[in-house]
């Protein structure tokens, strides 16, 4: 599906430009977007190389594994066949907790680290599922503290600024718990039609 | 209050984690090196996928196609109770973070902050993360090929989002 939603993208776009006149604007975009997409991996790279350093420090020391003996019960009915692997579970709770206080920096490294614990079960680069209830979970994001949304909101002079965290936080709750939802619906759809894959 | 709390998380961690490996003796400084050295690996991995990506998605945008696609749906939504002021955050908020925000910050200057167009866009904005981003990122960073059905877990979970803020701001907070 990325596949064909990849070239898609593109595709239409040029036809889209032929028609329309817009091929200068495309053609200048092509450059500056993947200019854009170094800057920003740049930044990730700063982002990436601090909290991975953080983070080996946590897991070595034994912090991470106590964070995760807390929510253990609940994360091995989540992700049923990471049941007997506490390190991707742990970067999976860091994850998650780093996510819910609007640290996206410190989140997006934890993740990583999680899909390459994940990855060890994967074959021929396939998806596993675990990966995929993770992904769901990230997608829909479960946030706390919107910080980004507050600060435009006082940039606008909103009177209340915070009224909407209630409503943030509701939102990605309900959005969370069908993105769990239709992540478990179409992975036993698969099953039947596949005739499955191995837990 | 909030501002407060979410300036003082990252410090904290920070605090804990290093005071508990002295704490115990540990040779963090190592450590700290040791774990960097896999992030350099993992930003350069990303690399081509977000590149890709995002001459994909600009190019789709600049040629106005984009634009044009929302149109579309502006009636398909509007049938389910969707403001047509926020159809185009709608469909942008997965495909793209910046694209997204500045969306955000342009309706949120329009209609005010404390409008109920005002809210929902904040709401929108903070209850979801950008799908095909995050797939880009953790997919391509353990160079996974085939996520299977993951794009549309996220796109369904995204849709399900725009309709619940609608509904909650409007019972929570009008």
């Amino acid at each position: 599906m990325i596949h064909l939603i990849w070239a898609l993208m593109a595709i239409i776009g040029i036809v889209y430009a032929m028609i329309h006149g817009t091929m200068e604007e495309v053609n200048e975009v092509i450059l500056t977007s993947a200019a854009e997409s170094v800057t920003l991996t740049i930044q990730l790279l700063s982002i990436l190389v601090f909290w991975l350093g953080m983070m080996k420090i946590a897991q070595e020391v034994g912090l991470l594994q106590q964070i995760t003996k807390l929510l253990t019960p609940f994360l091995k009915r989540l992700f049923p066949d990471l049941r007997h692997n506490n390190v991707a579970l742990g970067y999976i709770v860091s994850n998650v907790i780093a996510n819910m206080f609007g640290l996206g920096n410190a989140a997006t490294p934890l993740g990583i680290k999680a899909m390459q614990e994940m990855k060890k079960d994967s074959k021929d680069g396939e998806a596993t599922r675990s990966m995929i209830t993770f992904l769901a979970i990230n997608t829909s994001s479960f946030t706390l503290i919107p910080t980004t949304v507050i600060a435009i909101r006082m940039q606008y002079g909103s009177v209340s600024p915070t009224d909407i965290v209630i409503t943030t936080i509701i939102s990605s709750f309900v959005s969370v718990i069908c993105a769990i939802l239709f992540d478990r619906y179409f992975y036993h759809r698969d099953i039947k039609r596949n005739g499955g894959w191995k837990e | 209050m909030i501002q407060t709390i979410s300036l003082w998380i990252m410090p904290m961690l920070i605090l804990c984690i290093l005071s508990y490996a002295t704490f115990k003796r540990a040779p963090a400084y190592e450590w700290f090196v040791e774990g960097g050295k896999e992030g350099i690996d993992i930003a350069i991995s990303i690399l081509p996928y977000l590149l890709g990506m995002f001459v994909s998605i600009s190019i789709l945008r600049e040629s106005g196609a984009l634009d044009a696609f929302i149109q579309l749906f502006v009636p398909v939504l509007a049938f389910f109770g969707v403001p047509a002021e926020i159809v185009p955050l709608a469909i942008v908020r997965p495909i793209s973070g910046t694209a997204s925000l500045a969306m955000m910050t342009e309706l949120t200057k329009v209609y005010g902050p404390d409008s109920f167009i005002g809210r929902l866009v904040a709401t929108m904005q903070g209850s979801t993360d950008t799908t095909l981003y995050i797939l880009t990122v953790y997919f391509g960073a353990v160079q996974i090929k085939k996520m299977k059905y993951a794009m549309k877990v996220g796109l369904l979970a995204d849709f399900v989002s725009v309709i619940v803020s609608i509904i909650i701001v409007k019972l929570l907070l009008m």
